[in-house]
């Protein structure tokens, strides 16, 4: 008998780093529970009374009273899941308010809803870009983008991050007859910073591509009618699709593709990711499209998570910790640490004093880079932000990092 | 000198600036084992070999391209 391969060898070295890791008494940063959830900004986390800064959840909508009634009605009235999928039998009267309330938010024609952000790239993409079209991208965007890309066969081209110059002379040197795709984020979430997409969006009208924009990490929260990048920088007409999630701003799960293109709804016919799955459960598409219709009048709310994300970037800066941007350009600030070691000892300090933030470490960040990110929420206040800037002064010296 | 030669020197040229280890070139010589370039590396020296010929290597070419010596037939073939 032939002895059996173990294909899981292949892990060895990374199981090595982490026991090394571990091994010098840090806690491990994949082993977070979160015991109780008492409010958007706080909870008890390994049995530790912890403010949150690092969620995501923009708009503080998880506990929103309107949002948390829709999803119990919805519960009670249509069961706990569809158990099928949007094209077979789990497209539901919610899946449609759902795409009803986005198409509003955006002032668009179409939405499809996908079950995750991550199904939603995976979905458009793939379905998109065929064998001999041409797919550009930043060479930092995020793993379902990627994820996507291998999924198809499109031809892939990636240019430096954020660089309007590499996206021009690939653009130029592209055959001008070929299908072209540029895909880029409005906010990139491993830093923080914002991408310059007047000038990227002129670039691709230009060159004849399709534009597709992730606004994950800016629907919500950046532009007047909280649309995004897009809106901020005037060009939401020029694009084609935009991409998001129900994961961040809007505080519950699911992704979605909001699009002005006429033939845009063939996409639910040929996108693997949206008819292989099963549908979003009832109560999570009702509290998506009520927590949307509240985001569209939430202007002072994006005042304050302004304010709250400028405070924090001042005041980490003040300290002395290095950044990811010059400025606070979005809800994410980027704290970034010279080595692994020596973030993942800020990062525990931290929590031992009652302070989540995100962990971030290669191969997920661009550069080899450790960073501590920081996602500031609406509802935090501004005395929670004072607090939380104590806390990095009283742990940056600790352990020696300012 | 053949052309591919010829295409090798240049490619080694341009190798030179990021070939940090001072490693000796030949067309069996390989990017991520014996370079040891890490991916923001592999970035940067695509994206000036892509100016010097105003030419697109793309990810999925890339993906096939493991030595000096493709990269240097690579080049040619997109070049020619």
């Amino acid at each position: 008998m032939a002895e059996k391969i173990d294909l899981l060898s292949k892990f060895n070295p990374l199981i090595q780093e982490r026991e090394a890791l571990l091994s010098t008494g840090v806690m491990d940063p994949y082993a977070i529970v979160m015991d109780e959830v008492k409010s958007p900004t706080e909870a008890i986390c390994n049995g530790k009374e912890t403010i949150l800064l690092g969620t995501y959840n923009y708009m503080g909508m998880t506990f929103d009273d309107d949002v948390l009634q829709a999803g119990k009605e919805a519960l009670d009235n249509f069961g706990a899941g569809t158990t099928g999928s949007r094209v077979l039998n789990g497209t539901y009267q919610g899946h449609r308010e759902c795409e009803d309330a986005l198409k509003e938010f955006y002032d668009m024609d179409h939405a499809i809803v996908f079950s995750t952000g991550y199904l939603a790239n995976l979905g458009i993409i793939s379905a998109l870009a065929g064998k001999d079209d041409y797919i550009i991208l930043d060479i930092d965007s995020h793993a379902s983008i990627y994820d996507g890309c291998a999924m198809g066969n499109a031809q892939i081209v990636a240019f430096k991050h954020n660089d309007v110059d590499a996206l021009e002379k690939r653009l130029r040197r592209l055959p001008e007859d070929a299908g072209k795709l540029v895909i880029l984020e409005g906010v990139y979430s491993m830093l923080g910073d914002v991408a310059p997409l007047k000038e990227m969006v002129a670039l691709c009208k230009e060159y004849g591509a399709m534009i597709l924009v992730d606004e994950a990490h800016s629907m919500g929260f950046i532009g007047e009618n909280g649309r995004g990048v897009c809106e901020e920088a005037g060009v939401i007409d020029d694009v084609d699709f935009i991409i998001g999630t129900f994961s961040k701003s809007v505080g519950t799960v699911g992704g979605f593709v909001v699009s002005n293109h006429p033939q845009f709804e063939i996409m639910r016919l040929v996108s693997r990711p949206y008819i292989f799955t099963a549908s979003l459960p009832p109560s999570v598409v009702a509290t998506a499209a009520t927590s949307i219709r509240k985001l569209m009048h939430s202007g002072n709310k994006r005042a304050h998570l302004w304010e709250n994300s400028k405070t924090l970037h001042q005041g980490l800066r003040d300290m002395g910790y290095k950044l990811g941007t010059p400025e606070a350009q979005s809800g994410i600030i980027a704290v970034i640490v010279e080595d692994m070691m020596q973030g993942a000892m800020l990062w525990q300090a931290l929590l031992k004093n009652g302070l989540y933030v995100n962990l971030a470490r290669p191969p997920a960040t661009p550069h080899g880079m450790t960073l501590l990110r920081c996602s500031l929420c609406a509802e935090h206040t501004a005395e929670q932000v004072q607090k939380i800037l104590g806390m990095f002064e009283a742990a940056g010296k600790e352990v020696g990092v300012i | 000198m053949s052309g591919n030669e010829a295409m090798f020197e240049q490619i080694k040229q341009l190798i030179d600036p990021f070939n940090k280890k001072e490693i000796n070139l030949s067309r069996d010589t390989r990017f991520a084992d014996d370079l040891e370039w890490d991916s923001l590396t592999v970035m940067d020296f695509v994206a000036a070999v892509e100016d010097e010929y105003d030419i697109i290597i793309t990810m999925n070419m890339q993906a096939e391209i493991e030595n000096v010596g493709q990269l240097a037939d690579a080049v040619e073939k997109l070049n020619g």
